[in-house]
């Protein structure tokens, strides 16, 4: 689960780490006022869950309340990379004299996390990080010990911070570790790192990811979840515990598994078909979950046609035919299903379809094949 | 022939007494694996599956009465973290987990511990491993596969039911087929599984499944070309998948371009692996390196 940048910043502020003083809204007239108070010269920044904000003009500096106000009217009405800006943080501007990257993520190939700190930090750290990775400074985090101070004052040498900040970055950078390590995060990050032309050091953007798996840990931060940017399919997917993502395909997919549900749109895509979704009805789904998986894909008008492909391990196929039958009469829909059922029960769910007449294929391959034909039929 | 189980593994059951535990020890004793007992804390001195195995309240004292070697965690995924250090403590040779859902930094502290023990982990959320005519140890339908020369590691769980059960109906066998989990930190990952296989005099070639994500297939790819003299064929599924939209740049620097598609297929066709663009093309890719 992804925060947006105005709640890691609150996230970072319970650690001690300085952030400008600002505030979020939905409205441009709040803006203004928000504006005045923050003394006119503000930063208004689109709050989306997605990177390259800036480039793509979601984040802009006004010079006074008036000019806040137009500014903020025209990001509100913008969507970025597809997600449509619906709140904004305004910050107080800072003079800038220099920009740092500070990070923490786990690097799966060594197990361990990594705080990684660069000198030049800001929009293109990335870019730095392919061609000039020398310029990029890393300190593995054992586990069982946690960040020492010794590898935050290595880190500051390596990025040349002068010595008389030397203090406040290890503040900085315990706190980045310690909102990391209780929030359970997957990245924390701070980019850039500022020093203002009064020598302080302020916390200017910041991102926290969180792990799903450890959600269960901090209902506080599951009620920071914004609703607002997914698609009603996909929360209404979550509910029933499914995972779901929309793509802009013509097949509908209805598989267990993930990996099993990619290969069955590598398949139709091989095939020449174009997938309409990412569905995952997950492991030992009964009934219940199965149909309203189908109520999901079959609400979307552009579906043409429907792949179920299930090989039971945990999940009982006989379950799941019954859940697809039920959903269907239900739905009144004419859409073709394809169903594909294979290892535990399969052959009694295969009978409990034959006697509803659904369209069935005995391999992926074949149930595939007929999938896309019909999703290239003619209405 | 098989790595990592066969029927000399004496095997306990973590979290025995739950519905998913219960169903699938019989599963196990009826494919022959030799189940000595499993755990249920507060349940000790039990016997389930109609008193053939019991019940012990610890693994300690289970390892004690048992002499077991290997243990199947079926434990819900707020007690799966203890269950694995209690394994390790008991001394198993080898713990699997099946368990979903288990946290980031819980598995980043049990790796750090586990290196410090002889215990190796499969898993989380794993399919566990199945040696056909031997034993399963896991909840990979035992039906789907026929003893033979091949081994197969994958990263996936059902997905891998689909490419035994493709490779089955073409009458190619599995000396041991190994799901190491899909999580981005587990214990056992693909290096680990093909070393084996290499060593395994009756495992011929090898099946590599992987996904898109992580750099584990490019990091097996630079095993492949170094340590391996017995051919791999290998499928990454999501070729399809769209990109997602990444936040932050961390993961980035890290992982620099490997993780998508197109990096895993370049590495390990460099690395002379012959790609599958679809499940069902692997058993045609296995014949053709028999020719």
């Amino acid at each position: 689960m992804k925060l947006h940048e105005y709640q890691s910043k609150q996230i970072f502020t319970r650690y001690g780490i300085p952030i400008p003083r600002g505030k979020v809204t939905n409205t441009a007239s709040d803006v203004k006022q928000i504006a005045e108070e923050l003394g006119g010269r503000v930063v208004i920044k689109s709050q989306v869950l997605v990177g390259g904000r800036g480039k793509a003009g979601g984040i802009r500096l006004a010079k006074n309340p008036a000019e806040a106000e137009n500014l903020a009217t025209l990001i509100l009405g913008m969507e970025i990379k597809g997600l449509p800006v619906r709140k904004v943080l305004v910050d107080e501007a800072i003079s800038i004299t220099r920009e740092i990257y500070i990070g923490i993520t786990n690097d799966r190939s060594i197990r361990k996390p990594v705080f990684i700190a660069s000198a030049s930090g800001g929009m293109d750290i990335e870019e730095v990080a392919q061609s000039s990775p020398e310029k990029i400074n890393q300190a593995i985090i054992d586990p069982l010990l946690g960040l020492r101070d010794y590898q935050t004052r290595d880190l500051a040498v390596a990025i040349d911070l002068p010595h008389e900040h030397w203090r406040v970055f290890t503040l900085v950078a315990q706190g980045l570790w310690s909102a990391y390590q209780d929030c359970d995060a997957t990245l924390a990050e701070i980019n850039p790192l500022v020093i203002s032309s009064d020598q302080k050091m302020t916390a200017l953007d910041g991102k926290i990811v969180l792990d799903d798996n450890a959600l269960y840990r901090h209902p506080d931060l599951v009620e920071m979840r914004d609703l607002d940017i997914e698609a009603p399919e996909e929360i209404e997917a979550r509910k029933y515990g499914l995972s779901y993502i929309k793509l802009d395909g013509s097949i509908g997919c209805m598989v267990n598994g993930a990996g099993l549900a990619m290969a069955t749109m590598d398949t139709i895509k091989i095939l020449g078909g174009e997938p309409k979704n990412f569905l995952d009805i997950g492991g030992g789904a009964g009934e219940e979950k199965v149909a309203a998986a189908f109520r999901i894909i079959l609400s979307d008008r552009n579906v043409r046609s429907v792949l179920v492909n299930i090989f039971g391990g945990i999940t009982r196929c006989d379950e799941v035919a019954n859940g697809i039958v039920n959903a269907y009469s239900e739905m009144k829909t004419k859409v073709p299903v394809v169903v594909r059922l294979a290892g535990t029960n399969a052959i009694k769910g295969m009978e409990i379809l034959k006697d509803a007449h659904f369209k069935t294929g005995i391999s992926l391959l074949e149930a595939a094949k007929k999938a896309v034909l019909y999703a290239r039929e003619k209405k | 022939m098989s790595i990592l189980i066969n029927k000399d593994s004496k095997v306990l059951i973590q979290g025995i007494t739950g519905r998913e535990g219960l169903f699938h020890t019989e599963l196990m004793r009826e494919f022959g694996t030799n189940i000595v007992g499993g755990t249920s804390p507060g349940k000790g001195g039990e016997w389930v599956l109609n008193g053939k195995v019991p019940v012990f309240d610890s693994m300690k004292l289970a390892v004690d009465v048992t002499g077991a070697n290997t243990s199947v965690i079926f434990v819900p995924a707020r007690g799966a973290a203890d269950a694995i250090y209690e394994a390790a403590n008991a001394s198993l040779k080898l713990v699997i987990c099946i368990t979903e859902g288990v946290p980031i930094q819980d598995m980043i502290k049990i790796r750090a511990f586990l290196d410090q023990t002889d215990t190796r982990l499969i898993g989380p959320n794993c399919p566990g491993v199945l040696s056909p005519g031997e034993a399963k140890a896991g909840i990979i339908p035992g039906d789907i596969a026929i003893p033979g020369s091949i081994g197969l590691v994958s990263r996936s769980g059902t997905l891998t039911y689909e490419v035994l059960n493709a490779l089955t109906l073409k009458k190619m066998g599995v000396s041991t087929c190994v799901g190491i989990g899909g999580d981005p930190i587990n214990g056992t990952n693909f290096i680990d599984v093909l070393q084996m296989f290499e060593d395994d005099p009756h495992t011929q070639s090898c099946v590599l499944i992987g996904e898109i994500g992580g750099s584990d297939e490019e990091q097996a790819a630079d095993f492949i070309a170094r340590e391996m003299s017995k051919p791999v064929v290998a499928y990454i599924a999501g070729q399809s998948a769209p990109k997602g939209k990444r936040m932050g740049h961390a993961g980035a620097i890290i992982e620099g371009t490997s993780g998508t598609a197109e990096s895993k297929i370049k590495a390990l066709e460099s690395a002379g692996v012959r790609l599958a663009r679809f499940p069902e093309e692997i058993p045609e890719l296995l014949k053709k390196i028999k020719l």
